[in-house]
Protein backbone atom coordinates (compact mmCIF):
# COMPACT_ATOMS: atom_id res chain seq x y z
CA UNK A 1 0.00 0.00 0.00
CA UNK A 2 1.53 3.17 -0.91
CA UNK A 3 1.70 5.74 1.65
CA UNK A 4 0.78 9.56 0.88
CA UNK A 5 1.85 11.96 3.31
CA UNK A 6 -0.35 14.48 4.09
CA UNK A 7 1.73 17.64 4.64
CA UNK A 8 -0.88 20.92 5.20
CA UNK A 9 -0.25 23.58 7.81
CA UNK A 10 -3.55 25.13 9.58
CA UNK A 11 -2.94 29.05 10.68
CA UNK A 12 -4.99 31.53 12.13
CA UNK A 13 -5.23 34.27 10.40
CA UNK A 14 -6.84 37.56 12.57
CA UNK A 15 -9.01 38.28 14.18
CA UNK A 16 -6.21 40.40 15.22
CA UNK A 17 -4.48 41.24 12.16
CA UNK A 18 -3.92 44.60 9.92
CA UNK A 19 -4.30 42.94 7.23
CA UNK A 20 -7.28 41.03 8.18
CA UNK A 21 -9.52 44.79 8.05
CA UNK A 22 -10.98 44.79 11.08
CA UNK A 23 -11.85 41.24 13.56
CA UNK A 24 -11.77 38.87 11.06
CA UNK A 25 -10.47 35.09 12.12
CA UNK A 26 -9.87 33.26 8.90
CA UNK A 27 -8.41 29.56 9.26
CA UNK A 28 -6.30 29.18 6.87
CA UNK A 29 -5.07 25.47 5.13
CA UNK A 30 -2.19 25.65 3.49
CA UNK A 31 -0.05 23.35 1.14
CA UNK A 32 3.16 24.88 1.34
CA UNK A 33 2.57 28.21 0.61
CA UNK A 34 -0.91 27.50 -1.45
CA UNK A 35 -4.21 27.85 0.52
CA UNK A 36 -6.09 24.75 0.15
CA UNK A 37 -9.14 26.19 2.06
CA UNK A 38 -9.94 29.37 3.68
CA UNK A 39 -12.25 29.55 6.39
CA UNK A 40 -13.89 32.68 7.67
CA UNK A 41 -15.29 32.99 10.92
CA UNK A 42 -17.46 36.13 11.45
CA UNK A 43 -19.15 37.29 14.18
CA UNK A 44 -16.18 38.90 16.56
CA UNK A 45 -17.91 42.15 16.27
CA UNK A 46 -21.85 41.22 16.47
CA UNK A 47 -23.70 44.40 18.55
CA UNK A 48 -26.83 42.63 18.35
CA UNK A 49 -28.15 45.80 16.31
CA UNK A 50 -30.99 44.29 14.46
CA UNK A 51 -32.28 43.30 18.33
CA UNK A 52 -31.89 46.78 19.54
CA UNK A 53 -33.88 48.53 16.68
CA UNK A 54 -36.77 46.66 17.99
CA UNK A 55 -36.35 48.07 21.25
CA UNK A 56 -36.32 52.10 20.19
CA UNK A 57 -38.46 54.24 17.97
CA UNK A 58 -37.41 54.55 14.12
CA UNK A 59 -35.88 57.70 15.05
CA UNK A 60 -33.52 56.37 18.40
CA UNK A 61 -32.83 53.42 15.03
CA UNK A 62 -31.03 56.01 12.58
CA UNK A 63 -27.52 56.26 14.75
CA UNK A 64 -27.33 52.53 14.53
CA UNK A 65 -27.11 52.81 10.61
CA UNK A 66 -23.86 55.23 10.70
CA UNK A 67 -22.08 52.04 13.53
CA UNK A 68 -22.64 49.60 10.64
CA UNK A 69 -20.16 50.00 7.79
CA UNK A 70 -18.72 53.35 9.73
CA UNK A 71 -17.27 53.80 6.50
CA UNK A 72 -20.05 55.22 4.64
CA UNK A 73 -22.60 56.32 7.56
CA UNK A 74 -24.68 58.21 5.74
CA UNK A 75 -25.72 55.73 2.68
CA UNK A 76 -27.29 53.56 5.01
CA UNK A 77 -28.92 55.71 6.65
CA UNK A 78 -30.54 56.40 3.52
CA UNK A 79 -31.54 52.94 3.19
CA UNK A 80 -33.21 53.18 6.48
CA UNK A 81 -35.15 56.59 5.81
CA UNK A 82 -36.30 54.53 2.28
CA UNK A 83 -37.60 51.76 4.28
CA UNK A 84 -39.69 54.18 6.58
CA UNK A 85 -40.71 56.42 4.22
CA UNK A 86 -42.08 53.53 2.11
CA UNK A 87 -44.14 52.16 4.63
CA UNK A 88 -45.36 55.81 5.74
CA UNK A 89 -46.02 56.41 2.25
CA UNK A 90 -44.36 59.90 2.38
CA UNK A 91 -42.12 61.58 -0.38
CA UNK A 92 -39.37 63.93 0.92
CA UNK A 93 -39.32 67.70 -0.76
CA UNK A 94 -37.17 67.92 -4.13
CA UNK A 95 -34.21 69.75 -2.17
CA UNK A 96 -34.04 67.08 0.66
CA UNK A 97 -33.98 64.75 -2.00
CA UNK A 98 -30.73 66.52 -4.14
CA UNK A 99 -29.07 66.87 -0.31
CA UNK A 100 -29.52 63.20 0.14
CA UNK A 101 -27.95 61.99 -3.38
CA UNK A 102 -24.62 64.66 -2.89
CA UNK A 103 -23.78 63.44 0.56
CA UNK A 104 -24.14 59.91 -1.11
CA UNK A 105 -21.73 60.74 -2.95
CA UNK A 106 -19.71 62.53 -1.18
CA UNK A 107 -19.88 59.43 1.16
CA UNK A 108 -19.11 56.63 -1.98
CA UNK A 109 -16.11 58.95 -2.66
CA UNK A 110 -15.02 58.63 1.08
CA UNK A 111 -15.08 55.51 1.60
CA UNK A 112 -13.19 54.58 -1.97
CA UNK A 113 -10.55 56.98 -1.00
CA UNK A 114 -9.80 54.84 2.05
CA UNK A 115 -10.45 51.63 0.34
CA UNK A 116 -8.14 51.90 -2.39
CA UNK A 117 -5.06 52.84 0.17
CA UNK A 118 -6.04 50.44 2.66
CA UNK A 119 -5.99 47.75 -0.34
CA UNK A 120 -2.75 49.57 -1.65
CA UNK A 121 -1.30 49.35 1.62
CA UNK A 122 -2.16 45.31 2.02
CA UNK A 123 -0.10 45.01 -0.85
CA UNK A 124 3.25 47.23 -0.28
CA UNK A 125 2.12 51.06 -0.96
CA UNK A 126 2.33 53.51 2.08
CA UNK A 127 2.16 56.73 0.26
CA UNK A 128 -1.57 56.79 -0.68
CA UNK A 129 -2.65 56.17 2.79
CA UNK A 130 -1.01 59.67 3.11
CA UNK A 131 -2.87 61.29 0.45
CA UNK A 132 -5.81 59.83 1.00
CA UNK A 133 -6.23 60.56 4.05
CA UNK A 134 -5.58 64.10 3.96
CA UNK A 135 -8.53 64.57 0.85
CA UNK A 136 -10.51 62.31 3.44
CA UNK A 137 -10.49 64.80 6.16
CA UNK A 138 -11.37 67.66 3.86
CA UNK A 139 -14.51 65.82 2.99
CA UNK A 140 -15.02 64.78 6.37
CA UNK A 141 -15.12 69.12 6.96
CA UNK A 142 -18.29 68.97 4.68
CA UNK A 143 -19.68 65.93 6.62
CA UNK A 144 -19.36 68.09 9.80
CA UNK A 145 -20.63 71.46 8.28
CA UNK A 146 -24.05 69.79 7.61
CA UNK A 147 -24.58 67.24 10.66
CA UNK A 148 -22.27 68.57 13.31
CA UNK A 149 -20.67 65.17 13.18
CA UNK A 150 -17.69 64.04 11.19
CA UNK A 151 -18.71 60.01 10.58
CA UNK A 152 -21.85 59.44 12.89
CA UNK A 153 -23.74 61.89 11.43
CA UNK A 154 -27.71 60.78 11.65
CA UNK A 155 -28.43 63.23 9.04
CA UNK A 156 -30.50 61.17 6.99
CA UNK A 157 -34.07 61.03 8.27
CA UNK A 158 -36.59 59.55 7.66
CA UNK A 159 -38.81 62.30 6.50
CA UNK A 160 -35.96 64.62 4.88
CA UNK A 161 -32.72 65.47 6.31
CA UNK A 162 -32.10 67.02 10.22
CA UNK A 163 -31.29 70.32 8.90
CA UNK A 164 -30.45 72.33 5.80
CA UNK A 165 -26.63 73.21 4.23
CA UNK A 166 -24.92 75.99 5.86
CA UNK A 167 -25.42 78.89 3.72
CA UNK A 168 -22.59 79.22 1.12
CA UNK A 169 -22.32 75.33 1.16
CA UNK A 170 -22.93 75.09 -2.13
CA UNK A 171 -20.09 77.16 -3.00
CA UNK A 172 -17.49 75.24 -1.10
CA UNK A 173 -18.66 71.82 -2.94
CA UNK A 174 -18.24 73.10 -6.36
CA UNK A 175 -14.62 74.75 -5.50
CA UNK A 176 -13.93 71.46 -3.57
CA UNK A 177 -14.95 69.01 -6.44
CA UNK A 178 -13.18 71.26 -8.75
CA UNK A 179 -10.17 70.05 -7.27
CA UNK A 180 -10.71 66.57 -6.65
CA UNK A 181 -9.77 65.35 -10.00
CA UNK A 182 -6.61 66.66 -10.02
CA UNK A 183 -5.63 64.53 -6.79
CA UNK A 184 -7.56 61.55 -8.49
CA UNK A 185 -4.93 61.67 -11.61
CA UNK A 186 -1.98 61.96 -8.80
CA UNK A 187 -3.35 58.93 -7.03
CA UNK A 188 -3.96 57.16 -10.21
CA UNK A 189 -0.21 57.97 -10.93
CA UNK A 190 1.22 56.78 -8.53
CA UNK A 191 -0.78 52.84 -8.57
CA UNK A 192 -2.64 52.58 -11.89
CA UNK A 193 0.63 51.86 -13.43
CA UNK A 194 3.01 50.87 -10.63
CA UNK A 195 4.58 47.53 -11.42
CA UNK A 196 4.66 46.11 -7.82
CA UNK A 197 0.28 46.63 -7.78
CA UNK A 198 -0.29 44.99 -10.95
CA UNK A 199 1.84 42.16 -10.32
CA UNK A 200 -0.04 41.46 -6.76
CA UNK A 201 -3.58 42.16 -8.29
CA UNK A 202 -4.10 41.31 -12.45
CA UNK A 203 -5.24 37.92 -12.11
CA UNK A 204 -5.91 37.50 -8.42
CA UNK A 205 -9.04 36.48 -7.32
CA UNK A 206 -11.46 36.35 -10.27
CA UNK A 207 -14.71 36.47 -10.29
CA UNK A 208 -16.33 35.39 -13.12
CA UNK A 209 -20.10 37.01 -14.42
CA UNK A 210 -22.05 33.98 -13.36
CA UNK A 211 -20.00 33.59 -10.27
CA UNK A 212 -20.93 36.77 -9.24
CA UNK A 213 -24.56 37.03 -9.54
CA UNK A 214 -25.43 33.39 -8.08
CA UNK A 215 -22.85 34.15 -4.69
CA UNK A 216 -25.62 37.92 -4.58
CA UNK A 217 -22.07 40.20 -5.37
CA UNK A 218 -23.19 43.63 -5.47
CA UNK A 219 -21.74 46.84 -5.91
CA UNK A 220 -18.16 47.72 -7.51
CA UNK A 221 -17.59 43.54 -6.83
CA UNK A 222 -20.48 42.99 -9.55
CA UNK A 223 -19.55 45.06 -12.04
CA UNK A 224 -15.69 44.11 -12.14
CA UNK A 225 -17.15 41.39 -13.56
CA UNK A 226 -18.90 42.92 -16.52
CA UNK A 227 -22.48 43.32 -15.22
CA UNK A 228 -23.72 46.58 -15.71
CA UNK A 229 -26.13 46.75 -12.73
CA UNK A 230 -26.10 49.97 -10.67
CA UNK A 231 -29.68 50.44 -8.40
CA UNK A 232 -28.54 54.02 -8.71
CA UNK A 233 -29.65 53.38 -12.79
CA UNK A 234 -32.06 50.65 -12.65
CA UNK A 235 -34.26 51.43 -9.55
CA UNK A 236 -33.31 55.11 -9.19
CA UNK A 237 -34.34 56.76 -5.46
CA UNK A 238 -34.40 59.55 -4.65
CA UNK A 239 -32.77 62.35 -7.24
CA UNK A 240 -30.85 59.88 -9.46
CA UNK A 241 -33.36 59.82 -12.56
CA UNK A 242 -32.22 63.15 -12.25
CA UNK A 243 -28.46 62.54 -12.87
CA UNK A 244 -26.28 61.64 -15.82
CA UNK A 245 -23.43 59.13 -14.53
CA UNK A 246 -21.67 56.20 -16.47
CA UNK A 247 -21.63 52.69 -14.87
CA UNK A 248 -17.68 51.37 -15.02
CA UNK A 249 -17.50 47.97 -16.28
CA UNK A 250 -14.52 45.42 -15.40
CA UNK A 251 -13.64 42.63 -18.13
CA UNK A 252 -12.23 40.13 -15.99
CA UNK A 253 -13.35 40.70 -12.07
CA UNK A 254 -9.62 40.03 -10.63
CA UNK A 255 -8.48 42.61 -8.07
CA UNK A 256 -7.21 44.94 -10.32
CA UNK A 257 -10.75 45.78 -12.45
CA UNK A 258 -12.38 45.84 -9.09
CA UNK A 259 -9.46 48.54 -7.84
CA UNK A 260 -10.23 50.72 -11.51
CA UNK A 261 -13.90 50.26 -10.96
CA UNK A 262 -13.72 51.93 -7.53
CA UNK A 263 -11.23 54.62 -8.77
CA UNK A 264 -14.05 55.36 -11.88
CA UNK A 265 -16.84 55.51 -9.64
CA UNK A 266 -15.23 58.48 -7.84
CA UNK A 267 -14.59 60.45 -10.82
CA UNK A 268 -18.33 59.42 -11.83
CA UNK A 269 -19.26 61.09 -8.32
CA UNK A 270 -17.79 63.97 -8.85
CA UNK A 271 -19.97 64.53 -11.87
CA UNK A 272 -23.12 63.70 -10.06
CA UNK A 273 -22.11 66.31 -7.44
CA UNK A 274 -21.92 68.53 -9.58
CA UNK A 275 -24.89 68.33 -11.48
CA UNK A 276 -26.79 68.17 -8.61
CA UNK A 277 -25.26 71.40 -7.66
CA UNK A 278 -26.76 72.79 -10.75
CA UNK A 279 -30.18 71.52 -10.14
CA UNK A 280 -30.81 72.25 -6.46
CA UNK A 281 -32.77 74.98 -5.54
CA UNK A 282 -34.04 76.51 -2.19
CA UNK A 283 -36.98 74.64 -0.43
CA UNK A 284 -37.88 72.49 2.32
CA UNK A 285 -35.96 70.17 3.40
CA UNK A 286 -37.75 67.51 5.31
CA UNK A 287 -41.73 66.84 4.49
CA UNK A 288 -43.77 69.66 6.15
CA UNK A 289 -46.01 66.96 8.39
CA UNK A 290 -45.28 67.57 12.54
CA UNK A 291 -46.20 63.73 13.40
CA UNK A 292 -43.14 62.61 11.42
CA UNK A 293 -40.54 65.79 11.37
CA UNK A 294 -39.67 68.00 14.16
CA UNK A 295 -41.02 71.42 14.30
CA UNK A 296 -38.90 74.46 13.37
CA UNK A 297 -36.60 75.80 16.90
CA UNK A 298 -38.61 79.32 16.34
CA UNK A 299 -41.56 77.89 15.81
CA UNK A 300 -41.60 75.77 19.23
CA UNK A 301 -40.63 79.20 20.85
CA UNK A 302 -43.70 80.72 19.99
CA UNK A 303 -46.34 77.90 19.59
CA UNK A 304 -47.76 75.36 22.56
CA UNK A 305 -48.45 72.85 19.69
CA UNK A 306 -45.04 72.72 18.00
CA UNK A 307 -43.32 72.33 21.62
CA UNK A 308 -45.78 69.24 22.05
CA UNK A 309 -44.98 67.91 18.91
CA UNK A 310 -41.46 68.04 19.79
CA UNK A 311 -41.81 66.61 22.65
CA UNK A 312 -43.98 63.80 21.24
CA UNK A 313 -41.42 63.51 18.94
CA UNK A 314 -38.46 62.77 20.69
CA UNK A 315 -40.13 60.46 23.40
CA UNK A 316 -43.03 58.53 22.12
CA UNK A 317 -41.37 58.48 18.26
CA UNK A 318 -44.15 58.49 15.39
CA UNK A 319 -46.31 55.39 14.47
CA UNK A 320 -45.65 53.83 11.22
CA UNK A 321 -48.47 51.40 9.72
CA UNK A 322 -48.10 48.40 9.61
CA UNK A 323 -46.64 46.28 6.54
CA UNK A 324 -43.63 45.06 5.56
CA UNK A 325 -40.85 46.92 2.68
CA UNK A 326 -37.53 45.93 1.51
CA UNK A 327 -35.75 49.08 0.90
CA UNK A 328 -32.32 48.81 -1.19
CA UNK A 329 -29.65 51.81 -2.02
CA UNK A 330 -26.17 51.36 -3.72
CA UNK A 331 -23.91 52.33 -0.87
CA UNK A 332 -20.18 51.87 -1.94
CA UNK A 333 -19.87 48.26 -1.56
CA UNK A 334 -22.75 47.37 -3.02
CA UNK A 335 -26.53 46.72 -2.32
CA UNK A 336 -27.40 48.11 0.82
CA UNK A 337 -31.08 46.62 2.01
CA UNK A 338 -33.84 47.42 5.06
CA UNK A 339 -35.91 44.89 5.53
CA UNK A 340 -38.35 46.81 7.53
CA UNK A 341 -41.79 44.97 9.39
CA UNK A 342 -43.57 47.51 11.35
CA UNK A 343 -46.44 46.40 13.25
CA UNK A 344 -48.17 49.75 13.54
CA UNK A 345 -46.47 50.59 16.59
CA UNK A 346 -43.74 53.65 16.59
CA UNK A 347 -40.92 50.86 17.23
CA UNK A 348 -40.01 48.63 14.43
CA UNK A 349 -41.17 44.98 14.80
CA UNK A 350 -38.14 43.93 12.88
CA UNK A 351 -34.95 45.18 11.26
CA UNK A 352 -33.36 43.17 8.99
CA UNK A 353 -30.05 44.87 7.40
CA UNK A 354 -28.67 42.97 3.96
CA UNK A 355 -24.93 43.89 4.24
CA UNK A 356 -22.99 44.02 0.59
CA UNK A 357 -19.82 42.71 2.45
CA UNK A 358 -21.94 39.82 4.28
CA UNK A 359 -22.05 37.83 0.35
CA UNK A 360 -18.54 39.07 -0.58
CA UNK A 361 -16.93 37.46 2.50
CA UNK A 362 -18.50 34.44 1.47
CA UNK A 363 -16.73 33.93 -1.91
CA UNK A 364 -13.57 34.53 -0.04
CA UNK A 365 -13.06 30.72 0.17
CA UNK A 366 -13.45 30.48 -3.43
CA UNK A 367 -11.41 33.21 -4.68
CA UNK A 368 -8.47 32.01 -2.48
CA UNK A 369 -8.22 28.41 -3.52
CA UNK A 370 -4.90 27.47 -5.59
CA UNK A 371 -3.80 31.46 -4.80
CA UNK A 372 -0.63 32.06 -2.52
CA UNK A 373 -1.42 32.65 1.05
CA UNK A 374 -0.36 36.31 0.72
CA UNK A 375 -2.58 36.92 -2.05
CA UNK A 376 -5.23 36.49 0.23
CA UNK A 377 -4.39 39.99 2.26
CA UNK A 378 -5.00 41.50 -1.76
CA UNK A 379 -8.23 39.61 -2.22
CA UNK A 380 -9.77 41.08 1.12
CA UNK A 381 -9.02 44.53 0.31
CA UNK A 382 -9.98 44.08 -3.43
CA UNK A 383 -13.57 43.41 -1.81
CA UNK A 384 -13.94 46.30 0.63
CA UNK A 385 -14.28 44.65 3.45
CA UNK A 386 -15.84 46.04 6.82
CA UNK A 387 -16.62 44.45 9.83
CA UNK A 388 -19.15 46.73 11.14
CA UNK A 389 -21.99 45.46 8.70
CA UNK A 390 -20.92 42.11 7.69
CA UNK A 391 -21.53 41.20 11.92
CA UNK A 392 -24.33 43.84 12.55
CA UNK B 1 -45.36 39.29 -14.47
CA UNK B 2 -47.62 39.25 -12.23
CA UNK B 3 -50.30 37.19 -14.45
CA UNK B 4 -47.65 34.48 -15.16
CA UNK B 5 -46.69 33.97 -12.07
CA UNK B 6 -50.35 33.94 -10.66
CA UNK B 7 -50.95 30.98 -12.74
CA UNK B 8 -48.48 28.76 -10.55
CA UNK B 9 -50.81 26.69 -8.19
CA UNK B 10 -47.61 26.86 -5.82
CA UNK B 11 -47.70 30.61 -5.12
CA UNK B 12 -50.21 32.37 -3.26
CA UNK B 13 -51.14 35.99 -1.69
CA UNK B 14 -49.31 37.82 -4.65
CA UNK B 15 -49.29 41.53 -4.45
CA UNK B 16 -46.91 43.64 -6.33
CA UNK B 17 -46.14 47.23 -4.67
CA UNK B 18 -43.74 49.74 -6.60
CA UNK B 19 -40.91 47.45 -7.91
CA UNK B 20 -41.46 44.76 -5.28
CA UNK B 21 -43.38 41.55 -5.80
CA UNK B 22 -44.32 39.66 -2.21
CA UNK B 23 -45.82 36.33 -2.46
CA UNK B 24 -46.42 33.40 -0.44
CA UNK B 25 -45.95 29.60 -0.81
CA UNK B 26 -45.69 26.75 1.48
CA UNK B 27 -42.37 25.33 2.88
CA UNK B 28 -42.43 22.24 1.95
CA UNK B 29 -42.91 23.80 -2.17
CA UNK B 30 -40.18 26.23 -1.56
CA UNK B 31 -37.29 24.16 -3.07
CA UNK B 32 -39.33 23.92 -6.39
CA UNK B 33 -40.55 27.09 -6.67
CA UNK B 34 -37.57 28.97 -6.21
CA UNK B 35 -36.01 26.84 -9.00
CA UNK B 36 -38.83 27.45 -10.71
CA UNK B 37 -38.68 31.29 -10.49
CA UNK B 38 -34.63 31.02 -11.23
CA UNK B 39 -34.73 29.03 -14.47
CA UNK B 40 -37.82 29.69 -16.08
CA UNK B 41 -37.06 32.52 -18.65
CA UNK B 42 -40.24 34.88 -17.49
CA UNK B 43 -38.80 35.18 -14.46
CA UNK B 44 -35.10 34.87 -14.08
CA UNK B 45 -34.71 35.60 -10.40
CA UNK B 46 -30.97 34.35 -10.43
CA UNK B 47 -29.82 36.47 -7.54
CA UNK B 48 -30.84 35.93 -3.67
CA UNK B 49 -30.39 38.48 -1.85
CA UNK B 50 -31.41 37.51 1.62
CA UNK B 51 -32.46 35.64 4.07
CA UNK B 52 -34.82 35.87 7.23
CA UNK B 53 -36.80 35.29 9.84
CA UNK B 54 -40.04 37.27 11.74
CA UNK B 55 -40.70 35.86 14.88
CA UNK B 56 -44.17 35.95 16.09
CA UNK B 57 -44.72 34.25 19.54
CA UNK B 58 -48.36 34.34 19.46
CA UNK B 59 -49.14 32.68 16.17
CA UNK B 60 -49.03 29.28 15.68
CA UNK B 61 -47.18 29.06 12.90
CA UNK B 62 -44.17 31.31 14.85
CA UNK B 63 -41.93 32.19 12.12
CA UNK B 64 -42.40 34.06 8.89
CA UNK B 65 -39.19 32.81 6.75
CA UNK B 66 -38.26 35.20 4.04
CA UNK B 67 -36.64 35.24 1.06
CA UNK B 68 -35.64 38.24 -0.80
CA UNK B 69 -34.49 37.69 -4.68
CA UNK B 70 -33.33 39.75 -7.54
CA UNK B 71 -33.78 39.27 -11.17
CA UNK B 72 -31.27 41.43 -13.08
CA UNK B 73 -32.47 40.90 -16.33
CA UNK B 74 -35.90 41.72 -15.32
CA UNK B 75 -34.81 44.83 -13.14
CA UNK B 76 -37.49 43.46 -10.05
CA UNK B 77 -37.21 42.66 -6.53
CA UNK B 78 -39.09 39.67 -4.65
CA UNK B 79 -39.99 38.26 -1.57
CA UNK B 80 -41.46 35.10 -1.16
CA UNK B 81 -42.63 34.39 2.57
CA UNK B 82 -43.07 30.99 4.26
CA UNK B 83 -44.83 29.62 7.77
CA UNK B 84 -42.78 27.73 9.89
CA UNK B 85 -43.91 26.21 13.03
CA UNK B 86 -41.30 26.33 16.36
CA UNK B 87 -40.02 22.97 15.97
CA UNK B 88 -40.37 22.89 11.76
CA UNK B 89 -37.19 22.30 9.70
CA UNK B 90 -37.29 23.63 5.82
CA UNK B 91 -34.97 22.08 3.02
CA UNK B 92 -31.97 24.20 2.60
CA UNK B 93 -31.51 26.04 -0.73
CA UNK B 94 -28.25 25.70 -1.44
CA UNK B 95 -28.66 23.63 -4.56
CA UNK B 96 -30.29 26.45 -6.25
CA UNK B 97 -28.98 29.03 -4.68
CA UNK B 98 -25.25 29.08 -3.18
CA UNK B 99 -25.07 32.36 -1.57
CA UNK B 100 -27.95 30.70 0.57
CA UNK B 101 -25.22 29.17 2.69
CA UNK B 102 -24.42 31.66 5.39
CA UNK B 103 -27.76 33.20 5.48
CA UNK B 104 -29.36 30.10 6.16
CA UNK B 105 -26.77 29.60 9.30
CA UNK B 106 -27.78 33.02 10.28
CA UNK B 107 -31.02 32.22 10.17
CA UNK B 108 -30.02 28.96 12.75
CA UNK B 109 -28.04 30.63 14.53
CA UNK B 110 -30.34 34.38 15.21
CA UNK B 111 -33.64 32.25 15.10
CA UNK B 112 -32.95 28.72 15.59
CA UNK B 113 -34.39 27.60 12.44
CA UNK B 114 -33.65 24.20 10.97
CA UNK B 115 -32.33 24.03 7.34
CA UNK B 116 -32.24 19.94 6.42
CA UNK B 117 -29.38 19.07 4.62
CA UNK B 118 -27.46 22.33 5.13
CA UNK B 119 -23.86 20.47 4.62
CA UNK B 120 -22.58 23.21 7.78
CA UNK B 121 -25.22 24.30 10.07
CA UNK B 122 -23.10 25.97 12.42
CA UNK B 123 -23.74 29.29 14.49
CA UNK B 124 -22.55 32.35 12.60
CA UNK B 125 -22.88 35.43 14.52
CA UNK B 126 -23.03 34.62 18.38
CA UNK B 127 -20.13 33.89 20.52
CA UNK B 128 -18.57 30.13 20.48
CA UNK B 129 -20.70 28.23 23.40
CA UNK B 130 -23.03 30.87 22.42
CA UNK B 131 -27.06 29.31 23.99
CA UNK B 132 -30.14 30.43 22.90
CA UNK B 133 -31.40 32.17 19.72
CA UNK B 134 -31.31 36.30 20.27
CA UNK B 135 -33.58 37.44 17.31
CA UNK B 136 -36.57 35.55 19.09
CA UNK B 137 -39.10 37.82 20.79
CA UNK B 138 -38.83 35.92 24.12
CA UNK B 139 -35.24 36.32 24.52
CA UNK B 140 -34.37 39.13 26.48
CA UNK B 141 -32.29 42.16 25.10
CA UNK B 142 -29.52 42.21 27.61
CA UNK B 143 -28.91 38.42 27.02
CA UNK B 144 -28.00 35.89 29.25
CA UNK B 145 -24.15 36.26 29.81
CA UNK B 146 -21.80 38.98 30.12
CA UNK B 147 -17.95 38.47 29.89
CA UNK B 148 -15.44 40.47 31.60
CA UNK B 149 -11.69 40.41 32.61
CA UNK B 150 -10.87 38.54 35.80
CA UNK B 151 -7.91 39.82 37.11
CA UNK B 152 -7.28 37.16 39.99
CA UNK B 153 -8.08 34.20 37.08
CA UNK B 154 -5.98 36.25 34.44
CA UNK B 155 -8.54 35.45 32.00
CA UNK B 156 -11.68 36.31 30.51
CA UNK B 157 -15.13 34.64 32.64
CA UNK B 158 -18.39 34.48 31.36
CA UNK B 159 -21.23 35.48 34.17
CA UNK B 160 -24.95 35.74 35.04
CA UNK B 161 -26.01 39.27 33.83
CA UNK B 162 -25.78 41.74 36.31
CA UNK B 163 -27.94 45.06 35.94
CA UNK B 164 -27.23 47.52 38.23
CA UNK B 165 -30.96 49.32 37.30
CA UNK B 166 -34.20 47.47 36.14
CA UNK B 167 -34.23 46.92 32.34
CA UNK B 168 -37.17 49.45 31.65
CA UNK B 169 -38.97 49.20 28.47
CA UNK B 170 -41.11 52.19 27.26
CA UNK B 171 -44.20 51.28 25.01
CA UNK B 172 -44.60 54.90 23.95
CA UNK B 173 -48.28 54.80 23.80
CA UNK B 174 -49.66 57.95 23.83
CA UNK B 175 -52.01 58.63 27.05
CA UNK B 176 -54.32 60.83 24.34
CA UNK B 177 -53.74 58.04 21.12
CA UNK B 178 -52.35 54.75 22.21
CA UNK B 179 -54.36 53.85 25.10
CA UNK B 180 -57.78 52.15 25.45
CA UNK B 181 -60.64 54.19 27.32
CA UNK B 182 -62.28 51.54 29.80
CA UNK B 183 -64.52 54.15 31.51
CA UNK B 184 -67.73 52.46 31.30
CA UNK B 185 -70.75 54.16 29.36
CA UNK B 186 -67.97 56.55 27.56
CA UNK B 187 -67.40 54.09 24.61
CA UNK B 188 -68.64 56.73 22.32
CA UNK B 189 -65.62 58.17 22.44
CA UNK B 190 -63.21 55.70 20.71
CA UNK B 191 -65.74 56.23 17.77
CA UNK B 192 -63.30 57.67 15.07
CA UNK B 193 -64.13 61.46 14.22
CA UNK B 194 -64.30 60.65 10.40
Amino acid sequence: MKEVELNTTTINFGPQHPAAHGVLRLVVELEGEVVKRAEPHIGLLHRGTEKLIEYKTYLQAVPYFDRLDYVSPMCQEHAFALATENLLNIEVPMRAKFIRVIFAEVTRILNHLLNIPAYAADIGAVTPFLWCFEEREKLLEFHEAVSGARFHAAYFRPGGVHQDMPEGMEEKLFHHFKTLPKFIDDLEELLTNNRILRQRSVDIGIISKKEAIEWGCSGPVLRSSGVAWDLRRSQPYDAYDQVEFDIPVGKKGDCFDRYLVRIEEMRQSISIINQCLNKIKPGEISVEDNKITPPKRNQMKKSMEALIHHFKLFTEGYRVPEGQTYAAVEAPKGEFGVFLVSDGSSKPYRCKIRAPGFAHLQILDNLSKGHLMADIAAILGSLDIVFGEIDR
Amino acid sequence: MLEKLKKNKDIINIKEVDNLIELECDKNNILSVLKKLKENDDFIFDQLLDITAVDNPSRECRFDLVYILQSLKKNKKLIIKTSLKENDTIETIISVHKAADWYERECYDLFGIEFKNHPDLRRIMTDYNFEGHPLRKDFPLTGHTEVRYDDLEKKVIYEPVKLSQEFRDFDGESPWEGMKNNLIGDEKSEIKKD
